[in-house]
């Protein structure tokens, strides 16, 4: 497997495109970096123009823009109900960033920002810092109340409170491996059945009319995984909105 | 799915140094440090050594993001969702109002045309009634002509029959006169006469 062309994991490798060391730390922009901007600059496009016209009746680019507006404005609103709106920026950045970094990914040669868990778990500790700092900022020591269910016998409040504390710090993680476990096992998934491909075409005849099973596994992981891509994004912007939910209505 | 800039894995092959393109030379060590994950080295997800990097650029895209969406694209989406909710309920409230015009012209409608129905209705009864009591008057005239000219002649026929009754009782006194003169001598013309109304009250 020392071939890069069948190598599953080679693909998550990060290189570097432009050296760059600010004070000791090496941030070098990189192949990720790159696809970050891209994916950035995807969104920009998409949303910006989709935007511009302002027409009443919209076109293509429009109804996407407003499609996935919409979409993300009543997950969030069904989850977190009218108080939540105010943090539309953020779930709607975090969803829009997740999905197109995922579907990114699906191109063949692009890297996938969200196979790093560096970045699934940066993207989860934003979502975890911002609802305890606003669950507290709203709600004071009124928010701890999220680890002591209401209507729990007396008894098995102590058991309840350690299991919802477990659960409460599990999330970030949760979250995070997640995204990055899907995304990560998806490409390599695909990558192997597509190495399966190209070893056995080399083997001649025989090995082309065998290399027909994988090839098909591909058409049809690509399928899910595309599926997959929309599903994360979808699962990481729900579940985003559960939370933040606690943070505004902690009493459950 | 990147395999990407990666042929240029100075380890792996270093025939090919130059097909990065990106400083393959200068930090041949650096750049590859971490992207050994082929062989013995860190699964490049796990690899520590890109962590800053990948936070920083993740740092200034999402925050660029984050702004980009909060001060552009929401209010943006927003404004035109909005205006389009405004625009419909617009049109409905004018929808709503045309309807209400409609409804009303044709109360109007209905209304004039009950007036009208009743006023040919009434049209007709005044005339109806006018022309029964108009020919009620005929008739009561013709009927009170009639009548009088009834009692004319039976007050007529009662004088010819009362005249005649006279006469009768004349002519009865008289031959009762002449023959009682004829079989029993002369009698006097009011004994003749009170014995006619004797008889003839008898009779009666």
């Amino acid at each position: 497997m020392a071939d890069v062309r069948t190598d599953p994991i080679h693909q998550f490798g990060i290189q570097k495109l432009v050296d760059i060391n600010i004070d000791g730390y090496d941030v070098s922009f990189t192949n990720s970096s790159l696809f970050m901007v891209l994916t950035l600059a995807a969104i920009a496009l998409v949303l910006l123009w989709g935007s511009s016209s302002r027409a009443v009746v919209p076109g293509r680019a429009q109804t996407v823009a407003e499609l996935s507006y919409e979409f993300v404005a009543n997950t969030l609103r069904t989850a977190a109900g009218e108080g939540g709106m105010r943090f539309m920026p953020l779930v709607f950045s975090l969803f829009m960033f997740v999905l197109t970094a995922n579907i990114f990914g699906m191109v063949p040669y692009f890297f996938t920002v969200t196979s790093h868990i560096i970045v699934t778990a940066a993207l989860a500790l934003l979502v975890i810092f911002t609802v305890t700092i606003y669950g507290f900022y709203k709600n004071g020591t009124h928010f701890l109340k999220l680890f002591v269910p209401s209507g729990v016998p007396a008894a098995i409040v102590p058991l309840v409170t350690l299991i919802e504390i477990i659960s409460f710090l599990s999330r970030p993680l949760s979250l995070a491996v997640r995204l990055f476990a899907n995304m990560l096992a998806g490409h390599i998934t695909l990558k192997v059945f597509a190495g399966f491909v190209v070893t056995l075409t080399s083997l001649g005849a025989f090995g082309f009319l065998g290399a027909l099973l994988p090839l098909v596994m591909v058409v049809a992981l690509t399928a899910l995984e595309f599926l997959v891509a929309f599903l994360q994004a979808y699962v990481f912007t729900i579940l985003t909105c559960m939370y933040l939910n606690d943070a505004l209505h902690p009493g459950h | 799915m990147s395999w990407f800039i990666s042929q240029a894995n100075a380890q792996e092959s270093p025939v090919v140094p130059a097909e990065d393109g990106h400083a393959p030379t200068e930090a041949a060590g650096t750049t590859v440090a971490h992207e050994g994950g082929e062989h013995g080295g860190t699964f490049p997800p796990f690899d520590p050594s890109t962590f800053p990097s990948q936070l920083f650029w993740l740092a200034i895209v999402f925050i660029a993001l984050y702004l980009l969406m909060a001060k552009k694209v929401i209010p943006q989406i927003g404004g035109i969702l909005e205006a389009r909710a405004a625009k419909i309920a617009g049109d409905l409230v004018e929808a709503e109002k045309a309807k209400a015009e409609t409804d009303a012209a044709i109360v109007s409608y209905e209304a004039s045309l009950a007036a009208a129905r009743n006023k040919a209705n009434a049209i007709a009864h005044e005339t109806r009634s006018k022309v029964a009591h108009e020919i009620d008057a005929r008739r009561h005239a013709a009927e009170a002509q009639l009548a009088g000219k009834l009692a004319d002649t039976e007050k007529h026929i009662a004088d010819v029959k009362r005249i005649a009754l006279e006469h009768v009782s004349t002519i009865a006194t008289e031959t009762t006169e002449a023959v009682v003169e004829a079989l029993v001598g002369k009698v006097g013309r009011d004994e003749a006469a009170a014995a006619v109304a004797a008889v003839s009250v008898g009779k009666h």
